[in-house]
């Protein structure tokens, strides 16, 4: 390739500079995806309430983050946090705050999705049996949705994991952190993006092959 | 909490005002979008269509392996490779601006999403819809360009709405290759003046304005091209 020399990419390199980056991306998506579903159901749970002191803000904050750039809202909370808490925060525990809200806006989309895909008969059975609402939702209702709506999860989390690179804007050494450190290290500053790529295209492509397999396994159970 | 909106008039070193360069960055984010658009509607509807040929074997496989690449890596890595190390490899492509090369990233990636609505709304329609343009002595492109397209496009409105407003939104990673669009500026403004909340307001607002008016484009679109009597037409508000 012209002018291209990768050769100098070996395990040394990988685990010095990119490792570290990989496990704060991974690490970065696990507790994203965690945290994000689960303010995310308190958000789809909050519209779905038909109380409007509770749907109002939801579906504000929910389409609010949805129509601007990830990269803005990482900006925005590097800005606020340190503010709103009082003390500086790094790059990289403002990145999961971050995270943790804005894709809890897509994760709540998701679970509404799944609610709503609910019929309203198992509700009603809930009901008749003497559930409470929290009983009903806890018992019944979530754990369906959740089940039903579980590839289109986890094909979320791949995007997530995909966006963990905008970390960028702010400097948190994350996994394309570690690939262009070590680019400028060894003045490959090229090369490493080629090499990223497919570092990246492995995990995902895997990742979302494992989510098609689950998905047909799933369709077979309903 | 003391707001300085006034920031916006303070000159900004080179005889403009931050106001005059936040618009200009505006104008930068609506082209980068706006030229991405075309080149990720044309591949792909090329790529999807060509996912859904009933006998080419090889082109549909060509065409599977373009969505995963495109969509298995992300964006700014793209936005990289695309910047960086295309032009190393292919010494032609030094001639071609930023601009150009970020457009170009922008508008495969989304390709790939695209393709794959337009694969989905291929496959959705009824196989009568093909054996009837085959029956009028259509060839595969024809039938393609007058009966499947047209109806498949209609179908997938409401996705391309929402896939339209994440190319605009996707378009702030340009900020990473310097491109003077409205998040670079917001990133440096706030760096230059320290009133960043007042410039992230202002930078957010023009996001939320632009992403809105693209849906209402493309909600005037779905009225127009609604087909009588299908029951998806009439759902459909287009978007979020």
């Amino acid at each position: 390739m012209g002018g291209l020399d990768l050769a100098f990419f070996n395990w040394d390199v990988f685990s010095k500079f990119v490792l570290s980056g990989l496990w704060f991306s991974v690490q970065l998506t696990i507790v994203a995806t965690i945290g994000g579903i689960l303010l995310g159901t308190v958000l789809a749970l909050m519209r779905l309430s038909g109380n409007p002191i509770l749907a109002v803000p939801a579906t504000i904050y929910v389409n609010g983050m949805r129509s601007i750039p990830l990269v803005m809202v990482i900006l925005w909370f590097f800005l606020l946090v340190p503010t709103l808490i009082g003390r500086p925060v790094g790059a990289e525990m403002s990145a999961v705050i971050t995270f943790i809200a804005f894709e809890a806006a897509y994760f709540s989309e998701i679970m509404r999705a799944g609610i709503q895909s609910i019929p309203r008969g198992q509700v009603f059975a809930g009901q008749a049996l003497g559930m409470t609402y929290s009983q009903n939702m806890r018992l019944v209702v979530l754990p369906q949705a959740f089940r039903n709506m579980l590839p289109v999860l986890l094909t979320q989390t791949i995007i997530l994991f995909q966006d963990t690179s905008l970390v960028y804007a702010i400097g948190a050494y994350d996994m394309l952190k570690g690939f262009v450190t070590a680019g400028k290290i060894y003045g490959r500053p090229e090369e490493v993006y080629l090499i990223a790529a497919v570092v990246y295209f492995i995990i995902c492509f895997a990742l979302s092959w494992l989510v098609k397999r689950l998905q047909a396994r799933i369709a077979i159970i309903r | 909490m003391n707001w300085d909106w006034q920031v916006f008039l303070t000159d900004d070193g080179s005889g403009r005002t931050y106001l005059e360069w936040m618009m200009e960055a505006w104008g930068w984010t609506l082209s980068v979008a706006a030229w991405a658009w075309v080149v990720a509607i044309v591949m792909g509807t090329l790529i999807g269509t060509l996912r859904t040929l009933p006998n080419s074997p090889w082109l549909v496989r060509l065409a599977n392996a373009w969505v995963e690449l495109f969509r298995n890596i992300p964006l700014l890595v793209q936005i990289f490779i695309w910047y960086f190390v295309l032009p190393k490899i292919f010494p032609v492509m030094q001639q071609l601006s930023g601009f150009v090369l970020v457009v170009l990233a922008l508008g495969f990636f989304t390709s790939a999403r695209i393709a794959e609505q337009v694969r989905a709304g291929v496959q959705a329609l009824p196989r009568g819809q093909r054996y009837a343009a085959m029956a009028m002595g259509f060839t595969t492109a024809q039938s393609y360009r007058y009966v499947i397209l047209p109806m498949a496009f209609r179908i997938i409105l409401p996705p391309l709405t929402s896939e339209s407003m994440n190319l605009l939104k996707n378009s702030a990673a340009a900020f990473a290759v310097s491109i003077a669009e409205l998040t670079m500026f917001a990133m440096q403004a706030q760096e230059e003046t320290s009133r960043g909340i007042e410039i992230y307001i202002a930078v957010t607002a023009l996001y939320a304005i632009s992403a809105f008016a693209v849906n209402r484009v493309f909600a005037f679109i779905e009225r127009r091209a609604r087909v009588p009597g299908l029951i998806v037409a009439g759902q459909t508000g287009g978007g979020h």
